[in-house]
């Protein structure tokens, strides 16, 4: 009898963390497949095996470039988003007369941390405001660009608290002084509409294990004429400006899997759309508060970040996790550290609410029925939590 | 990651609460550096920790390090609940990430600050019944 209910016991498991990163599909898959064994050539070799490869590289170059309006000949891939941060920064710094570098409050690691080393080599770098909701603000910026700047960089949707940039606003005033304008559009890829020539969006990097594709593949935009230092010295792959043999399964699975994004994206988007609505307003319904971090409406269709007052941030996590539901606090890269979100200091989250904030990213194959389960378990936990807390939290907890 | 002994504590712990009849509190952290711990013990007349219950806003580790305190003192007198150290905590606790080690130390410290409010109350009716 024992076995009998063991074996009918499963766990549920519900994957709210696709922010942090996403299965690949099983088109992606299937398009993949064959690059790792009989299309196994090496792209920069000239005979068949190495002009079927290179046809498949050129393939996804097209399919990326399509997407956000820029030639082929304009996107280098990488090993993921934060090489083309990291390249970014540095290559146009290191060519540019100016040493002063204006990147958002609320960047992610990848920028942050790549300024904070060349502040370390004389450069001056300088952070733009944001509003409580995390909205660049853009008179700040304007004022900063009175002066000369080597660059600015702002992403495009937040990976914390999904709030969505005016990048279109941003480019533009960037554009006007002169100024290269960089954007991490990671997570707005498929969720925000981008075109970098319509835009004057100089530079954008993007990953392909957000949208379903592989790890260890990303990219790199930029236009063509903007000085920028090769990322690293090798063979001539890349248009000569990013050596090493290339990824080519890799580089079909982000092909593929962006395609796949932009045929589905309006299906996919309303529907996950309607079920982050649902969820935010049955959390705010039933368990009394909570504070919704980051904008109402213009975030990404699949980021909920909320601050559960008296409760710490890992103990829902942890707690959800024994309930088979993944979810992260803040952003992955910030647990496993003791630091705050530093996109919620900058958005003026009190400290304590910054330690209870929770995010939650839906995805594909999240379903109603996912969410319903989520916040039951919810429920359960934030009264478990808060009646072993030392804190209440604010009574009220203001928007 | 965390023990499983640490997990199955943070499940259910056993003395999370509020104590009847407590007769000391103490409480250290604050919610800047994301830990807040409070522990209420019950001291008889002769200086033996009766009961302890702990309230805490905190990571699974600081809630796992309170409960155990909570556990190490109970029937001890106060002198010998002060020589309670971290390592005594982590020793129930089994393995903890590293940068959690800390939580321990604070429970330690929770346990000091909870014994020195006993000596406060019991100096204030001293000075009372003169």
């Amino acid at each position: 009898m024992h076995i009998f209910w063991c074996i009918i016991y499963i766990m549920r498991k519900i994957y709210l963390d696709n922010a942090a990163t996403t299965y690949v599909s099983g088109e992606v898959m299937q398009t993949m497949m064959p690059y790792f064994t009989s299309e196994f050539g090496n792209a920069a070799s000239i005979h068949s095996f190495g002009r079927e490869a290179e046809r498949a590289v050129a393939k996804s170059r097209s399919q990326i470039a399509a997407t956000i309006g820029a030639n082929p000949n304009e996107i280098y891939f990488t090993s993921g988003a934060t090489e083309a941060n990291n390249w970014i920064i540095n290559g146009i710094v290191r060519k540019s007369k100016s040493k002063r570098i204006l990147v958002s409050a609320i960047e992610h690691p990848a920028i942050i941390e790549t300024c904070k080393q060349l502040e370390k080599d004389g450069y001056i770098v300088e952070y733009i405001e944001v509003d409580e909701a995390g909205v660049v603000v853009v008179s700040d910026l304007v004022a900063r660009l009175s002066k000369p700047a080597a660059l600015v960089s702002v992403m495009a949707a937040n990976n914390e608290v999904g709030t969505i940039q005016y990048i279109n606003t941003l480019a533009q005033l960037c554009k006007k002084r002169g100024v290269p304008f960089h954007t991490d559009a990671v997570q707005a890829l498929g969720n925000v509409h981008i075109n970098v020539k319509e835009m004057s969006i100089d530079a954008l990097s993007l990953s392909a294990h957000k949208i379903y594709g592989p790890k260890g593949i990303g990219a790199l935009y930029i236009r063509n004429g903007l000085k920028v230092e090769k990322f690293m010295q090798g063979g001539s792959q890349e248009r000569n400006r990013r050596g090493g043999t290339q990824n080519v399964p890799a580089i079909v699975g982000f092909g593929a899997a962006v395609e796949v994004l932009m045929r589905d994206a309006q299906t996919n988007n309303s529907r996950i759309r309607t079920l982050r609505d649902y969820f935010i307003k049955q959390v705010e319904e039933r368990i009394k508060n909570v504070k919704l971090n980051g904008h109402r409406t213009q975030r990404l269709v699949n980021n909920v970040n909320i601050s559960f007052a008296g409760c710490e941030g890992e103990s829902v996590l942890m707690m959800l996790d024994l309930a088979g539901i993944a979810v992260s606090t803040g952003s992955a890269c910030s647990s496993g550290t003791l630091a705050r979100s530093h996109v919620l200091d900058a958005m003026n989250v009190p400290v304590e609410l910054n330690q209870s904030s929770v995010r939650f990213s839906f995805g594909r194959s999240t379903t109603k029925d996912d969410i319903d389960y989520t916040i039951g378990q919810l429920e359960k936990i934030i009264k478990k939590l808060r009646s072993m807390s030392a804190i209440k939290g604010p009574k009220k907890v203001k928007e | 990651m965390y023990s499983e002994q640490a997990m199955e504590r943070f499940k259910n712990p056993k003395n999370a609460g509020t104590l009847k009849g407590a007769n000391a509190k103490g409480e250290i952290g604050n919610a800047a550096c994301g830990d807040i711990m409070k522990m209420y013990l019950r001291v008889s007349d002769a200086g033996i920790i009766e009961d302890a219950k702990f309230k805490t806003f905190g990571c699974v580790a600081a809630i796992v390090s309170t409960d155990i305190a909570c556990d190490l003192v109970r029937g001890k007198s106060i002198d010998r609940a002060l020589k309670i150290t971290n390592k005594d905590v982590l020793n129930v606790m089994g393995d903890v990430p590293p940068q959690k080690i800390h939580c321990s130390v604070m429970a330690s410290e929770v346990i000091a600050a909870a014994v020195e409010d006993y000596r406060k109350q019991q100096k204030k009716q001293a000075k009372k019944g003169k």
